[in-house]
């Protein structure tokens, strides 16, 4: 809750800097200070461990880029030479390839906590509004750095992602074919394209950061949502963010990046594609084109329908459809603990999430094995598509009508503490 | 009703597992699964495996393929074969490397062939052919691929590796039409192969005096060929395991000031 | 409302101050491959050695080779030249250090220290003053009052056994650690 400040500079040195530049006062305010809600759970340790995953891929990725060398004649050697010859190079490439799929591991994490919980209802649909723009930056920033080791993936999810923007040819004639050599900088993916997605690849981030800053700021205005979903009414509903905080939120992280971990020093190529170890050729296409696993649902969604511009409008609509979120949501509980029904149908769009990411992994023509009846992958995409649009546009509105929510408690305090005030 | 969604979800899931392959003799076989040093966490390169491969990727497979990412210097590193440099230099003193152009300018002799000098530590191993179109004249139009990478490039790994060049020895089935200059590998996608069996019992005669079987001779090439594809791998298990070890410490230490902070509060 | 007990401060210090410094440590360790990385490379260091083959250096000539990024000078010293360097008294010399890397510091730059053999030459070609290349001096093209070198940007002057003799430069040209490895085949760095 945005009140009055506590902080007192304790030093000379302090009380000169507090009159000209309050950072510290900032920092005190916002991290010491802070009141947060005392009931918050492990799923609100992710922003926290976003704000981690954003500093380790600035760091790793700066430091790469000491040796990177963004030619395409140059580049998937000058990756290998991270790999081989840069001290710790080896290490230091696995953080940042995994650790971009860490970060969207946490970010799907944070994003469901916001639904299940409410968090973009009012007074914080600026907060999630902001969080969809870091999400879309996120997914802008990752496609631009995967086509940089110029491996075989990397040209041809270039050229399919990029591909998509022909489509507009059947809106406008030549307004597709006009984007995508404007992006490409010539008559298909090539050097010029890596060049410029390198430059953006190094300059998006600080852009996240940017709006990350924002992010913060809007979720102080009105303080911490909390997993009832219910306003804080006072101190008694609150602790000082640090020490309470701080610790919870180190204690996870440390969980988080023994996962990270995990994955660096044992299994680094789980989330690759074998096809990006073979150097990108424009002549010889490969089997299957597959994004990172972040982008298969997405990916899923694009190829459910045959028709390219409509595919395209799916893909972009489901992205464009997050910003409506805080007005689809008609309920007036914000929290699915006190939505027996919604909090159902929330786990079947997270399940959705799921199935649509296996197809999106899969062939194309991929079918399933139903007893001796092939179904086509392609209408569970259709299937889950539907499910997608459904929940928000339909179900969202619809539900919060109707819905039958349970009996709110009466305060944070209360519920953690128990009716008589002593501790449960 | 209320149940509905949730089960038609699990049902779809369920089935998920149910995938088969369609029946088709061109599909590839799964690949072999076969024990290696190097696999699971604590897993280490065999030098003597090493060696060996070596040796075969020298004397057989380097006649068509690259390993245009691997230094000679790499030879004497740590995790590696486990050369002393003096060996590797004399690896190395052993290959014709392009020669820079001399105080003529000239980089051909007399006769049309391109000046070598011997190879140092910092040089890379000389690709067997200077360009691709040389390599697929060379090799009826298929380009044999560079092998510093192989191991991680292709769905399987090792274990794919080493099952097409075993898998030399299965016999098409009746009805099976290899393709024209082709050759049957029921492991490899379409199952027409463009490289003729490289491997043979004894083409091999290990320094060590192991038996050189095809599945010997596999074995090792695919160790050392894993260990081109990632020379790291020995320092990423050691500090991979330092590193949780520390973490598991922090974690535990951070688990405990957590439950102090907040004993007197929840 | 929460009744706080207080356990011993010292107790609960004593657990944040590990976690703390257990922390702290961790973070030391991790950032040191970030240092490291900008350390020079494998393939970097696999070119600080070179053999050089100096059969072709005929006598009263230089040739340049490239060692660890800087020209290296090899010169096959004229029986005139190893005399005029050696008739030079130390007194005379502005720098009167050996700068021999095969040799202690403190060696003294007379023509014996200036390399293994007389009539070979081996030296940095680096000027000491602000890193130009200097220019061989020769009979046909002499450059400077010395019969060594003359760097061409601020005109230091260096003798035949590369020792500066005029000019802003401090020092002799360095000579790098070497070896003959034979007759024709030196091994430098």
């Amino acid at each position: 809750m945005a009140g009055h400040s506590t902080y007192v500079p304790a030093f000379g040195f302090t009380r000169w800097l507090d009159k000209r530049l309050p950072i510290l006062r900032l920092t005190h305010d916002t991290m010491t200070t802070y009141p947060t809600p005392r009931n918050l759970n492990i799923w609100y340790t992710f922003g926290g461990i976003l704000t981690f995953c954003l500093g380790v891929q600035i760091v790793t990725g700066v430091v790469l880029a000491m040796h990177y060398v963004p030619n395409a004649d140059l580049a998937f050697n000058s990756v290998e030479n991270i790999m081989r010859d840069v001290n710790y190079g080896w290490l230091i490439r696995y953080m940042h390839a995994n650790g971009a799929s860490m970060f969207f591991l946490a970010v799907y994490i944070h994003m469901f906590r916001g639904l299940y919980y409410g968090s973009y209802k009012e007074p914080r649909e600026v907060l999630w509004i902001l969080g969809v723009l870091i999400y879309l930056l996120m997914m802008a920033t990752a496609f631009f750095g995967y086509v940089l080791p110029w491996g075989q993936m990397s040209f041809w999810g270039a050229t399919v992602i990029t591909s998509l923007f022909s489509a507009l040819d059947q809106l406008i004639p030549h307004l597709g074919s006009a984007i995508t050599s404007w992006l490409w900088g010539g008559f298909a993916v090539g050097d010029a394209t890596l060049n410029r997605f390198f430059s953006l690849h190094y300059l998006l981030p600080f852009a996240i950061a940017g709006v990350v800053g924002l992010h913060i700021w809007a979720l102080h205005v009105p303080g911490n949502n909390n997993p009832l979903g219910i306003d804080v009414k006072g101190p008694q509903d609150t602790v000082p963010f640090h020490p309470y905080y701080t610790v919870k939120d180190a204690f996870y992280l440390s969980l988080f990046v023994i996962l990270f971990a995990g994955f660096v020093f044992f299994a680094p190529n789980f989330f690759g594609n074998p096809d990006n170890y073979t150097p990108a050729n424009p002549l010889v296409t490969p089997t299957d084109i597959v994004p990172e696993w972040y982008l298969l649902p997405f990916y899923a969604m694009l190829r459910s329908v045959p028709q390219k511009l409509i595919g395209v409008l799916v893909l972009v609509g489901a992205l464009v459809t997050l910003f409506f979120v805080p007005w689809l949501d008609t309920s007036k509980v914000r929290s699915c603990r006190f939505r027996p029904l919604m909090k159902q149908l929330f786990w079947v769009l997270a399940l959705d999430c799921v199935m649509l990411g296996y197809v999106g992994s899969q062939g194309a023509d991929a079918a399933l094995n139903l007893g001796g009846m092939q179904l086509p992958l392609v209408w569970l995409a259709r299937l889950g598509t539907a499910y997608y649009y459904g929940f928000f546009w339909v179900l969202l509105p619809l539900i919060g009508r109707i819905e039958k929510t349970k009996a709110l408690p009466e305060s944070i305090a209360k519920s953690v503490l128990g009716a008589t005030g002593e501790r449960t | 009703m209320r149940h509905a969604f949730p089960l038609l979800a699990l049902a779809l899931g369920l089935s998920i597992c149910g995938l088969a392959f369609a029946e088709d003799t061109s599909a590839p076989l799964p690949v072999k699964h076969v024990q290696w040093s190097f696999e699971g966490p604590f897993g280490t390169y065999d030098r003597g495996a090493l060696q060996r491969g070596f040796q075969v990727y020298k004397e057989v497979c380097s006649a068509c393929h690259s390993l245009n990412l691997v230094a000679f210097h790499a030879l004497a590193a740590p995790g590696g074969p486990g050369f002393t440099e003096a060996q590797a230099k004399a690896i190395a003193a052993g290959y014709k490397i392009p020669a820079e152009p001399n105080d003529k300018g000239e980089i051909f002799d007399a006769n049309g062939n391109r000046l070598t000098r011997p190879g140092i530590l910092a040089d890379h191993f000389p690709p067997p052919f200077p360009n691709e179109e040389a390599a697929r004249a060379a090799n009826g139009g298929a380009l044999p691929p560079d092998l510093s990478l192989i191991v991680k490039a292709r769905e399987g790994g090792p274990d794919y590796v080493y099952s097409i060049l075993t898998g030399f020895s299965h016999k098409p089935p009746t009805g099976f039409k290899v393709q024209d200059g082709k050759y049957y590998n029921p492991y490899f996608a379409g199952r027409n192969i463009s490289m003729p069996p490289p491997l043979a019992a004894g083409s091999v005669s290990f320094a060590d005096g192991t038996r050189s079987s095809v599945a010997q001779e596999a074995h090792d090439v695919v160790t050392y060929l894993s260990w081109a594809s990632e020379p790291t791998l020995e320092e990423r298990h050691r500090t991979g395991f330092e590193v949780m070890a520390f973490l598991v410490l922090l974690a535990g230490l951070l688990f405990l000031a957590y439950r102090k902070v907040w004993k007197d509060e929840h | 409302m929460a009744t706080a007990t207080k356990p011993e401060p010292t107790r609960r210090d004593f657990l944040y101050i590990a976690t703390g410094a257990v922390g702290a440590v961790g973070a030391a360790f991790a950032a040191w491959p970030f240092i490291d990385q900008m350390n020079p490379t494998s393939a970097v260091l696999a070119m600080a050695s070179i053999e050089a083959d100096i059969s072709s250096v005929q006598l009263g000539q230089q040739v340049v080779f490239k060692w660890r990024g800087h020209p290296l000078f090899v010169r096959r010293r004229t029986p005139k030249e190893i005399a005029e360097a050696r008739a030079v008294s130390l007194s005379d010399l502005p720098d009167p250090v050996a700068r021999n890397a095969n040799l202690p510091d403190n060696a003294p730059a007379t023509d014996a220290n200036r390399g293994s053999k007389a009539e070979w030459l081996v030296l940095v070609g680096v000027c000491t003053h602000l890193g130009c290349t200097p220019t061989v001096s020769t009979p046909q093209a002499p450059q400077g009052d010395y019969g060594g070198w003359l760097c061409h940007c601020h005109g230091s002057q260096y003798d035949t056994a590369g020792r500066i003799r005029k000019g802003p430069a401090p020092q002799n040209l360095a000579v790098p650690p070497y070896s003959f490895l034979s007759d024709t085949k030196i091994k430098v760095g």
